[in-house]
């Protein structure tokens, strides 16, 4: 037992963590007949929670998405789990390079999963916090449910599935990041 | 209690996220400046699994643990909205170094900062509600 929870606590390699990603699909498949996917959960707690004369939401039949609710819960558990009793949130192996970009971008340093400075109450009275973490957030909501799907949906699940649109949607993905990164990104974590 | 299962398929999935660091800000902006192999190697590794588990379990026509047909369809081509889409939803990707499930786990993991972050994706879903008709699909 002490064997086990000593290989959990320490970081796992990137084929462990793939591959423990990937077993979602037949995990949802076989164990419950789902699409795997994250994202859905945002337009189910929208159109469960706010009333919106909007068709995009009163058209959802949220309480039969029901599933997607204890789904996100349990994420939220297994989270603190990691967080609280495996040593989740030890710091990244960053490579030296990424380190050294960072730091051009101003900032200081590379402690926990991400940078305390933008991501932490004080942070986000920063402008360049607030961007980070709203703006941010933001665009990922509204990308997400226009692109009808996430990371998990369309780059995981629907190229698994050698879907066209999740192609489509996974390149852009990149394409958006990619250019956010390296075009945008340095000058607002400037601001 | 029907639903049961999938709250142990999220605790599941929750380890893993915040186990497989990609819930890190850090390793997608590594990943985005093309400075390490690690996420390549996690998102590829996951999509290796995944595609053999789903050509096996089409291929053979498993059912279901409890012997239901397996009826799941592909998401629709809307060539616009999944490049317009996608590449707001990578610039959003990147700004905040975070996607839909990790919020959620992070927030578990004590980051109540993601209680923010899950604000603002809600209000970007309802924002998207509200235009969505005027979008290109």
């Amino acid at each position: 037992m002490d064997v086990v929870l000593e290989w959990l606590r320490a970081p796992w390699p990137w084929y462990i963590s793939g591959a423990l990603i990937g077993l979602m699909i037949p995990i949802m498949m076989l164990g419950a007949n789902r699409r795997f996917g994250l994202s859905s959960s945002y337009r189910q707690i929208c159109a469960a929670s706010v009333p919106l004369n909007l068709s995009y939401f009163k058209n959802y039949d949220w309480k039969g998405q029901a599933w997607r609710l204890w789904f996100v819960l349990g994420i939220l558990i297994g989270g603190f789990i990691a967080g609280h009793y495996l040593e989740g949130i030890l710091t990244p192996d960053i490579e030296d390079s990424a380190r050294q970009v960072f730091s051009s971008w101003g900032l200081n340093e590379v402690q926990g999963l991400l940078p305390e400075e933008l991501y932490s109450w004080d942070g986000i009275m920063t402008l360049r916090g607030f961007l980070v973490v709203v703006l941010g957030g933001f665009l990922m909501g509204f990308g997400t449910r226009y692109a009808d799907g996430c990371t998990s949906g369309h780059a995981i699940m629907g190229i698994s599935m050698l879907n066209p649109a999740s192609f489509v949607a996974t390149i852009s993905f990149f394409i958006g990041g990619v250019l956010m990164t390296h075009l945008i990104l340095p000058y607002l974590l400037k601001l | 209690m029907k639903y049961i299962k999938f709250l142990f398929i999220g605790i599941f999935f929750g380890i893993v996220l915040i186990k497989a660091q990609v819930a890190s800000w850090y390793r997608f902006e590594e990943m985005f400046l093309f400075k390490s192999f690690y996420m390549y190697g996690v998102i590829g590794t996951a999509v290796l699994v995944g595609s053999i588990s789903y050509q096996l379990i089409t291929r053979f026509n498993l059912k279901t643990f409890y012997g239901e047909k397996i009826t799941i369809s592909k998401k629709p081509m809307m060539f616009k909205a999944q490049l317009f889409g996608g590449i707001v939803f990578g610039l959003g990707w990147a700004l905040g170094g975070t996607c839909p499930g990790p919020i959620y786990a992070m927030m578990g993991a004590g980051y109540t900062i993601f209680l923010v972050s899950l604000g603002a994706a809600l209000l970007g879903t309802i924002a998207y509600g509200a235009v969505r008709r005027y979008l290109p699909h």
